[in-house]
């Protein structure tokens, strides 16, 4: 091939990339920055004096160490709701046989296609009817049943590749449905744990609409609202508000970094199967 | 004939077990599901029809709410709706054939090829809120990095108030949400393109067909289910479009940037008309579904 054609290939990688790790950069040379260097010469250059300062008082000023913890609690009991639900359901919908599994499979993949949108105007009445509004499960129980379905999607595609044998030689030996479950079943189902665990994270620690609509209070605000209510109270020092990004951030570029093709696959088994 | 009915009832024994099993398996994901999502559904779709402020207990007014949202100016639902269609034409014709062409060349193996999809993918994962921060202090008219760039390569005429101009809020919106999803896009394509199997593809080569050909001949057709979901992505998410919209603009300038999914907030926190707020709910999901199946027969049209 020629090499006039491979290069611009090669250029247009190149730029992309580019695009793509830019913001990234930005974000974590300009949390270590005072306003100084941001607004006068040296808007895009490493740090010339590293001000931690800025990390302390997104912390602790800014209230971003409580809104982290927040979301760490608030995301893993949606995952492991999720999870737990999404096993034993996808259990009774592709291993017991009985009349109705495919329209409830069915049912349950509407969610798929159903927007997060459909359920706030009557959540938030009955929500606050209930005096259930600013709770940490105000946030749980929605994450856990919006990531539902995908989860449910993401184990049947695990679960319908272990042998069907393995049931049946267990029946023999006496085992019951909920023995087959537990001791057969959930051991092989571990794979599926971390594609379903990934997808699960990135919907929860990231969502942005029930947590900004559902909890006024700051105690159990989570990342996202904290970051658009920092930015209202920093909005000329800009080295906090970085600081305050990357804390939001980085846990998830760190698992990316160690776990970048189970990400994608997980991404990948959700849509694609679909 | 005594034993026949001792197996029947023993059969029957073993079929009220198993119904008791299974629904046990899924009580806790129908529980969730059916609170969260169907019930809340059934109930928008009568709330839709209530002139209801969401504490008393609201008048039925039939239709009334559709009328209103279809024909009057102060809730401005065809002005939302009309920025929502916008960004799904840009993700598709812009966004969408981008990924594409990301996904065929990554296909081809080039050097780094993993490399490259590793950093492609990673906008996706962050959060659409640090997204939104990030583009805040690009767009900044006093500090912000592209009106400081039209200074450097003196361009000062092109230099704008970015989210703050009715003229280029929109604008400012479409370019980061079709940059974060490219990658997430390309994906899909890719593991699309990953599958077409290396002889088709060789022989395609030994028949003469050059790299393009094979792609647009060969590879595409084999991946336009994979397509077909994308675009119904990318039109779905785009008429659900909130996180980026409320932090870069909050619907504003003179609401010249709501959607569907602000116009829903706005009814319910600022002027307490939660019925208002149903209707919006109900036509956003018909939406959807409509635009999802849309799609679909267009794609199956084609094929035929």
């Amino acid at each position: 091939m020629n090499g006039k054609k491979k290069s611009l290939i090669h250029i247009l990688l190149v730029l992309w990339s580019i695009t793509n790790i830019f913001p990234i950069y930005f974000m974590l040379t300009f949390s270590l920055k005072n306003n100084e260097e941001i607004f006068g010469e040296n808007v895009l250059g490493l740090p010339r004096h590293w001000i931690w300062a800025n990390y302390e008082s997104a912390l602790n000023t800014g209230n971003m160490a409580l809104y982290f913890v927040n979301s760490l609690f608030v995301t893993a009991a949606a995952i492991g709701i999720s999870i737990i639900a999404a096993m034993m359901a996808t259990y009774a919908l592709t291993r017991i046989k009985w009349k109705m599994s495919k329209l409830t499979n069915a049912m349950f993949m509407l969610g798929l296609t159903i927007p997060l949108q459909a359920s706030i105007v009557p959540l938030y009445v009955v929500l606050s009817k209930l005096h259930w509004l600013n709770k940490y499960t105000t946030l749980i129980v929605p994450y856990s049943a919006f990531t539902l379905s995908m989860s449910i999607l993401i184990c049947t595609g695990f679960m319908v590749d272990i042998p069907y044998d393995l049931d049946e030689a267990a029946t023999i030996d006496g085992c019951g449905l909920y023995g087959i479950f537990f001791k057969i079943i959930m051991p092989l189902m571990k794979p599926a744990l971390s594609t379903v665990g990934i997808y699960a994270y990135l919907q929860c620690w990231n969502e942005f609409m029930f947590a900004n609509c559902f909890i006024s209070d700051s105690k159990h605000r989570t990342l996202p609202v904290g970051i658009k209510e920092l930015s209202g109270t920093y909005t000329t020092e800009w080295g906090p508000i970085g600081a305050a990004l990357v804390i939001a951030t980085f846990p998830t570029l760190i698992a990316y970094v160690a776990l970048s093709s189970k990400i994608r696959d997980s991404f990948i088994a959700g849509a694609v199967k679909g | 004939m005594e034993r026949d009915k001792s197996a029947l009832q023993q059969k029957r024994k073993k079929d009220l077990n198993k119904g008791l099993t299974v629904f046990v398996f899924l009580l806790p994901g129908l529980l969730l599901f059916v609170s969260v999502l169907i019930a809340p559904i059934v109930v928008s779709l009568y709330t839709s029809m209530l002139d209801w402020n969401g504490f008393t207990q609201g008048t039925f007014i039939g239709l009334a709410n559709f009328q209103e949202l279809f024909t009057s100016g102060s809730i401005n639902f065809w002005g939302a709706l009309k920025n929502s269609l916008l960004l799904a034409l840009f993700s598709v014709f812009i966004q969408l054939p981008l990924a594409l062409l990301l996904a065929l060349i990554l296909g081809r193996k080039p050097k780094g090829e993993r490399a490259y999809l590793t950093i492609f993918f990673m906008p996706v994962l962050i959060s659409t809120v640090v997204i939104g921060q990030l583009w805040l202090k690009i767009y900044n008219p006093d500090y912000g990095l592209l009106n400081r760039f039209l200074e450097l390569v003196h361009l000062e005429g092109w230099k704008h108030i970015w989210v703050g101009e009715e003229e280029t809020a929109l604008g400012s919106i479409i370019v980061p949400t079709i940059w974060q999803y490219v990658g997430y896009h390309m994906l899909l394509m890719y593991a699309g393109v990953k599958g077409v199997s290396t002889d088709l593809r060789e022989a395609a080569m030994l028949d003469g067909a050059t790299k393009w050909q094979t792609d647009r001949y060969i590879v595409i057709p084999i991946i336009k289910p994979i397509i077909r979901v994308s675009v119904i992505f990318a039109v779905t998410g785009s008429l659900k479009s909130y996180d980026l919209i409320r932090i870069l603009t909050n619907g504003g300038p003179f609401e010249s940037t709501e959607v569907p999914s602000t116009l829903i907030e706005n009814m319910l926190f600022l002027r307490n008309r939660y019925g208002m707020g149903s209707t919006i709910t109900v036509m956003l999901i018909a939406l959807c579904f409509a635009f999802a199946l849309l799609i679909s027969a267009a794609f199956k049209e084609k094929d035929n």
